[in-house]
């Protein structure tokens, strides 16, 4: 090989470099994030916890097509309690704290959601004055 | 040798002849189908009337007669529906938000003649919003779908999150019902009803006839808020029992500009 002298140590520097995210962290991913339970103490969801840890974006979509293209708008009701489709309707009732539920992960696995740009945190509706 | 070239040409003519006449025919024989079928229920000019879509179609009647005694009805249901829809009051005719607004009548009826009108009608506003149309022209603009009629009682309805802020649906509206937000509309908005959401810059917004308040069995903000007056009455178009139908069935009701074909489902009493 000509050049090997440059090319090895090259190709060294290059991969200690690309991989510096990893090897920088220790190895490690960092600790995982811990989304908190509802404060309320509710402790069934709409779905399993399972379910709605790897599919709640699909149910969320569902629900949207449901209520504002085919009018669909049933309530659903868990341990007695009754919901409306709706991420201020439904979820935020319980996960009251967006950012110590939704932000957690979200943060964690650096995705940034569009969900926030029209619909209202619990803290952000409580920052103005609500109507009634 | 002959004999045989004779016979092919009689075919050849006789087959072109039969193409040629086969469509008159045809056309022919359906105009008379067409025709017969038509003659029954052919009526007089202006006489036939379109009976509309079936099923429950939702409208509204305006009486200004009521708002013209009692003012401040205006502004208390625009007032409503601002609040329970989280609409911002931007002080800017280019950046404003309106579901539901007044505008005096040459304004709201630019097709009828506002020559010597009457003194009540000249002097006051009118309530206008979206008509919700049979035939709704910002629909047909929409290049996503994110406006689109609901089937179940003719409402048409936004998806805010499938619009992308072409505005081809308010160039279609021509009654000037939607709104664009040019900017960040969460500043300008004073209070939250924290039931509903905001919206985003860079989408179009339009009145939805409360189909969140319909689902909770709820009339619609602006009508809530006349309440026990009158001046605002909702329902089933198609529902002969329905107040709505009782009223439009007394009163000469106007709809606006319906020379367009659009057909509003608000209707006015003037």
């Amino acid at each position: 090989m000509y050049n090997k002298g440059t090319i090895i140590p090259g190709l060294i520097i290059f991969v200690l470099f690309v991989t510096f995210p990893i090897w920088f962290n220790g190895l490690k991913a960092g600790t995982p994030p811990k989304p908190e339970l509802p404060p309320g103490g509710e402790k069934k969801c709409v779905e399993s916890a399972d379910y709605m840890r790897v599919n709640h974006m699909q149910l969320l979509n569902k629900w949207r097509d449901n209520v504002l293209r085919d009018d669909n708008r049933e309530i659903i009701t868990v341990d007695g309690k009754n919901y409306r489709k709706g991420l201020q309707k439904a979820c935020m009732q319980c996960h009251s704290n967006k950012e110590k539920f939704c932000d957690n992960c979200h943060t964690y696995a650096a995705v940034t959601p569009y969900c926030w740009d029209c619909h209202l945190s619990p803290k952000e509706a409580a920052s103005k004055e609500e109507t009634q | 040798m002959d004999n045989q070239r004779r016979k092919f040409l009689k075919l050849a003519g006789a087959a072109a002849l039969a193409g040629i006449g086969a469509p008159t025919l045809v056309r022919l024989n359906s105009s008379t189908a067409l025709a017969a079928e038509h003659g029954a229920t052919a009526e007089p000019h202006g006489k036939t009337i379109d009976p509309g879509p079936q099923g429950i179609r939702l409208g509204m009647v305006i009486d200004m007669r009521k708002f013209t005694e009692q003012p401040m009805l205006l502004d208390r249901a625009i007032t409503a529906c601002n609040e329970a829809h989280n609409i911002p009051l931007i002080d800017n005719a280019k950046s404003e938000i309106k579901w539901i607004w007044k505008t005096p009548f040459a304004n709201a009826f630019p097709q009828q003649s506002s020559y010597h009108m009457a003194k009540n009608v000249k002097d006051s506003d009118f309530l206008v919003l979206c008509n919700h149309c049979d035939e709704p022209p910002c629909v047909r603009a929409c290049p996503t779908q994110a406006t689109f009629k609901l089937k179940t009682n003719g409402i048409v309805a936004m998806d805010y999150h499938r619009c992308i802020g072409c505005r081809f649906c308010m160039a279609a509206c021509p009654y000037g019902a939607r709104s664009f937000n040019w900017e960040d509309p969460r500043p300008y908005i004073k209070k939250y009803n924290k039931d509903f959401a905001t919206r985003m810059r860079g989408v179009v917004e339009k009145c939805t006839f409360c189909s969140e308040r319909l689902a909770l069995g709820l009339e619609p903000a602006c009508v809530e808020a006349c309440q026990g007056t009158g001046a605002i009455v909702f329902g089933d178009l198609n529902n002969e029992q329905s107040e709505i139908r009782q009223l439009l069935d007394q009163e000469f009701a106007i709809q606006r500009n319906p020379s367009l074909g659009t057909k509003p489902s608000v209707f006015y009493i003037v």
